[in-house]
Order: structure tokens, then sequence, then C-alpha cells
């Protein structure tokens, strides 16, 4: 039988790094995200496989260690709470740019400005638009338990590599602080230097007489060439939305209500759905898993049986914009949210839900 | 079987280490758990709570608003959350510092002199230990040797020393809960 520790969803990442071959996190403390470094400073990594931990002098220096790292095929991670995300948000852009794979975790507070150290949503525009200039994507994967945060670092990895473009792990203060049981996966060893160029020819692992040398870089002043590397990043983001799209139904195939909630929010629905089942109302539960791919074809698909369509999230509103592009004014889409690190109960969610259909 | 818990109090009571350690008691036999704490700059002396939900299948909302039962160890916390307790719940809750008691009469109420106990026992740390022995008593979700094997878990081998202590003072709260109003 797999052996089950009970942790924290911040404690998961940072185990799960270290068991999924991660070279170098490189962080800074802020709530509620402060166990992640500290997890990995307490399991002291550089003795066991070898893994870098460095606390950087600030959000800025950590995720200019991240563009060092990654650019030397490296897998490299950072984590940090919505301010110290906005830090990054320059580095960010300058990664996508240069088509660069990093794991970036983003337990999200209450915002704007310094906020709350509770729990919130409101980072999703940050995630899933761009949160640095110009036109870019990340990745964006929205755990729901513990075991999800543990799970989505190989993930975000491996799509990172796959796609060679930062990955995302947004979630919240919820998932981060709630400890629930976590199975340990098989152990993934660092990739060796050979390993490294072969899993990524790009790097800058040293050139070697039989090739040219390898420029990482996101200037591009040739007109052209800059509107080439434009298109090959469409195109990218083009193939995510083909193939990488993730999500999970529950209780959807007789629904004739929706209600779209992803991460901490997800959980607490599927609570609102049994209730509303209790009483008679058709109401099933989408929880997108990727919010950048979003699951844009699956609410399509779902449209013609639907009647509503309600966004559930700690924020005044945003994912909900992705639900009405997906729906195209076909049927209504409501909205409820709550903000200021308040989390509504199920049956909240469910009066709410109520009230929208009954005007 | 699924049992849904709050236990509140003040920050340096153990309350997050009572519910970690229910927590573990139920991993350790085959249970679902979820261990969701109050967080924020409420360290020793502020409030503290934690939700802990147990159960045969997934759970689903780590944050509720209606509890099984609620495990009580101050006034703020009994303000807040004698009226969340479901109808049929159950209340345990230490009278020590408690000026307005419980009213309700829909619920199982009892109470525990778990400082007096505790320090009777010669370690107040122990506290939280004398309050969690007198929840089993009332609810057997989990058995003796999962919450000695939670406890191992929960604390630091070097410590380890301490558990036949812990163990006593669970003993302990199993015997001196005073029944209060039972439905």
């Amino acid at each position: 039988m797999a052996e089950y520790i009970l942790m924290k969803g911040n404690e998961a990442i940072a185990i799960s790094a270290i068991r999924n071959g991660c070279d170098g996190y490189f962080g800074y403390p802020i709530t509620p995200q402060s166990e992640v470094m500290e997890t990995l400073m307490l399991e002291e990594p550089w003795d066991s496989t070898g893994m870098v931990v460095l606390q950087a002098e600030s959000e800025t220096s950590s995720i200019n260690m991240l563009y060092g790292g990654a650019s030397c095929g490296k897998k490299v991670m950072t984590s940090s709470s919505s301010p110290g995300i906005s830090l990054m948000a320059e580095g960010l852009s300058y990664l996508a740019g240069a088509e660069l794979p990093c794991l970036v975790v983003n337990v999200v507070r209450g915002g704007p400005g310094l906020g709350t150290i509770q729990p919130g949503q409101g980072d999703y525009f940050q995630a899933c638009k761009g949160c640095g200039h110009g036109d870019y994507k990340m990745i964006v994967l929205a755990p729901n338990s513990a075991q999800e945060m543990y799970d989505f670092v190989d993930l975000g990895f491996e799509l990172a590599f796959k796609y060679r473009n930062p990955a995302l792990i947004l979630t919240d203060g919820v998932i981060g602080q709630m400890m629930e049981k976590v199975e340990l996966r098989e152990m993934k060893p660092r990739w060796t230097d050979q390993e490294v160029i072969e899993m990524s020819p790009w790097a800058t692992t040293g050139k070697t007489p039989d090739r040219k040398q390898n420029v990482i870089t996101s200037l591009a002043l040739d007109a052209a060439v800059h509107e080439a590397l434009n298109h090959r990043l469409i195109e990218k983001y083009k193939k995510m939305e083909e193939e990488d799209v993730r999500f999970e139904n529950y209780k959807c195939e007789d629904a004739e209500h929706l209600i779209v909630a992803y991460g901490s929010m997800a959980r607490v629905c599927e609570n609102t759905i049994d209730l509303a089942r209790k009483e008679g109302i058709k109401l099933g539960l989408l929880r997108p898993i990727t919010l950048f791919p979003y699951p844009t074809k699956e609410i399509q698909r779902m449209v013609p049986q639907l009647k509503t369509i309600m966004s559930v999230e700690l924020s005044a509103g945003q994912m909900v914009e992705d639900v009405r592009l997906a729906v195209n004014g076909k049927i209504p889409v409501n909205f409820y949210g709550r903000l200021g690190g308040i989390v509504p109960s199920p049956e909240e969610v469910l009066e709410a839900f109520k009230k929208e259909i009954n005007k | 079987m699924k049992e849904e818990i709050i236990i509140a109090g003040f920050g340096g009571q153990g309350v997050l280490s009572m519910g970690k350690i229910l927590a573990y008691s139920g991993i350790m036999q085959g249970q679902e758990v979820t261990w969701m704490p109050s967080y924020g700059p409420e360290m020793r002396g502020g409030t503290a709570n934690v939700t802990v939900i147990l159960s045969d299948k997934k759970i689903s909302s780590p944050i509720l608003s209606n509890f099984d039962t609620a495990i009580i160890l101050n006034q703020q916390s009994m303000d807040k959350f004698e009226s969340q307790v479901k109808p049929g719940g159950l209340l345990i809750y230490d009278p020590n510092g408690i000026t307005r008691h419980p009213q309700r009469k829909d619920i199982n109420i009892y109470s525990i002199e778990a400082v007096d106990l505790s320090a009777e026992l010669g370690s107040s740390k122990t506290y939280n230990m004398v309050v969690l022995g007198a929840y089993l008593s009332k609810k057997q979700i989990v058995e003796m040797e999962s919450v000695i094997k939670g406890l191992k878990k929960s604390i630091p081998e070097r410590h380890h020393k301490l558990i036949p202590m812990n163990e006593k003072a669970i003993e302990v709260g199993k015997e001196k809960i005073i029944e209060i109003n039972k439905v």
C-alpha cells in the first residue's frame, strides 16, 4: 500500500520539486507561500539530490536567476504570492520571449496592492492574460488539492519543456495552507549533463565543434525575424489549445445549469452541487484544470443542454470573461464572487445561484 | 462515515496540533482527511481555529459553515461557533474563562476541565490531548491505536518519549468529561 503523508499544499510543492528532479529553486518569502522555501531549507536537498535552494534578495532577482538556469536547460522554479509575481512580470515576459521552460508557483492572496494575506483568485488575469508585456502566454495549472500541488510540479515541468515555455501553478492560500494526505510518487532523478543536452539541444550547455553556438535571447531587432518569432509563439499556443486542455466534470451528464469554478472554489462548489441535487436542481460543475489553455470547447459542447452558467470565483469577476467568450451570448452567464480573503460556504454559493436563476 | 469538526480557541492551546493528530489518526485507518486552519496574524494569544474533516469518501469542500462537532476553548469561539453546530450535533467546551455558557437545547453539550486536568497531570502541554480524549469518548471515529500512530507521525522523533504522557492525558480526558445537555 502506498504511504500517505499529511502535508500542506505548500509543503507538497517543495517535496515534489525535490522528488521530481528539480535542479534549482530561487525564491523570496511571502505569506501565504513561505512554507515552500521553509520546507526546502529543512529538507536540505543540496545534500541528497544536489538541488540548489537559494533565497534571492528580491523576486526580481529570483525570476532572473530562473532565466539563467533555464538557459542552461536546467529544471528551475520559483514560488511567490501575488505582489511578488507582479515584481516578476518583466522576467516572465523575457522568459516567454526567449522560449525558456521554467515553473512558477503563485499562491494567490487578496489584492490589489499589498491587499490581504488571506486567499484570493484575483490573479487570473495576471496569469492567463499575460502579466508582463508583449504577446505571450503561460501554461497555467490550477490544482485543487495537496495531491495535485504535488503532481502538478512534475506536470508543470513536463509541459514547460514540451513547449519551451514558462508554466505557472495558480493556487491560493486555501490550497497552500490546507493539509491533506499526499501520496509520494516514484522519485525521478535530476537529469545528467548528457540528458540535459539530449532534452534541450537549444540550451547553452557549451558549444561543441559539431554545432553552431546556441543563443538565448528575446531580442530581435530585425522586423521579419521578430515577426517570425511571434508567429512561432502563436503556433505554440495553438498547439497547447489542441493538445493540453485539462478539465474535470462533476455531475454534468444531465445538468441544466452549470457552475464553472477552479482551484479551492471548485472544492467548495462540489458541495454546492450536492446540495442543489438534493433539492432537485440539475446543477453540474466544470472545473478547468488548465486555465490556459482554457476548456473553451468543453463549455461550447455543453451549452446546448444548459439554461444558465455561473462562474464562481474569489475575485471581482475575471474567469467569467473567458466563460462569456466561450458561450458567445447563447445563454445567460452569471457571476458570483467574494473578496477580501472571504471564502463563501457551499450554502452561500447555492443561495447566490438560486437568486440569479430566479431573477 | 463523515465527521466535520471545528476546533477553536486561543493560539498556544494546541488547537492546530490537536487537529493534525486527529487528521493523522484518520489517515492511519485509511480515511480521507482535510485540515484547514485559519491562518494569519493570529499567533499566541490570538484566536486560532481549524476545520478537520474525516470521511470514508473523497472530501469536497474543506470550508464549511455547519459542523457535526465543535470543540470550543474560549469565549470568542463560543460566540462564533455555537450556532454553527448541526442540530443533534456535539459541542465540547472547556468552561475555564467562559462567561456565557452554551444555551442550545438541540445539541449534545459536554464540558471538560482541561486546564485543571492537565495541571494535575503535571504538564499544561497535555491540555489539547485531554480535550482530544474527551472528544474521542463521545465520537469513536478513530481507534486508540490509530491515535498513537498519529501522535508518532505528528510529533518529532526526539519528543517521542512524551507519547506515554499524552496517552495518559487522552485517557484522563475520556474519563473526566461532564454531560451538560443531551438530546
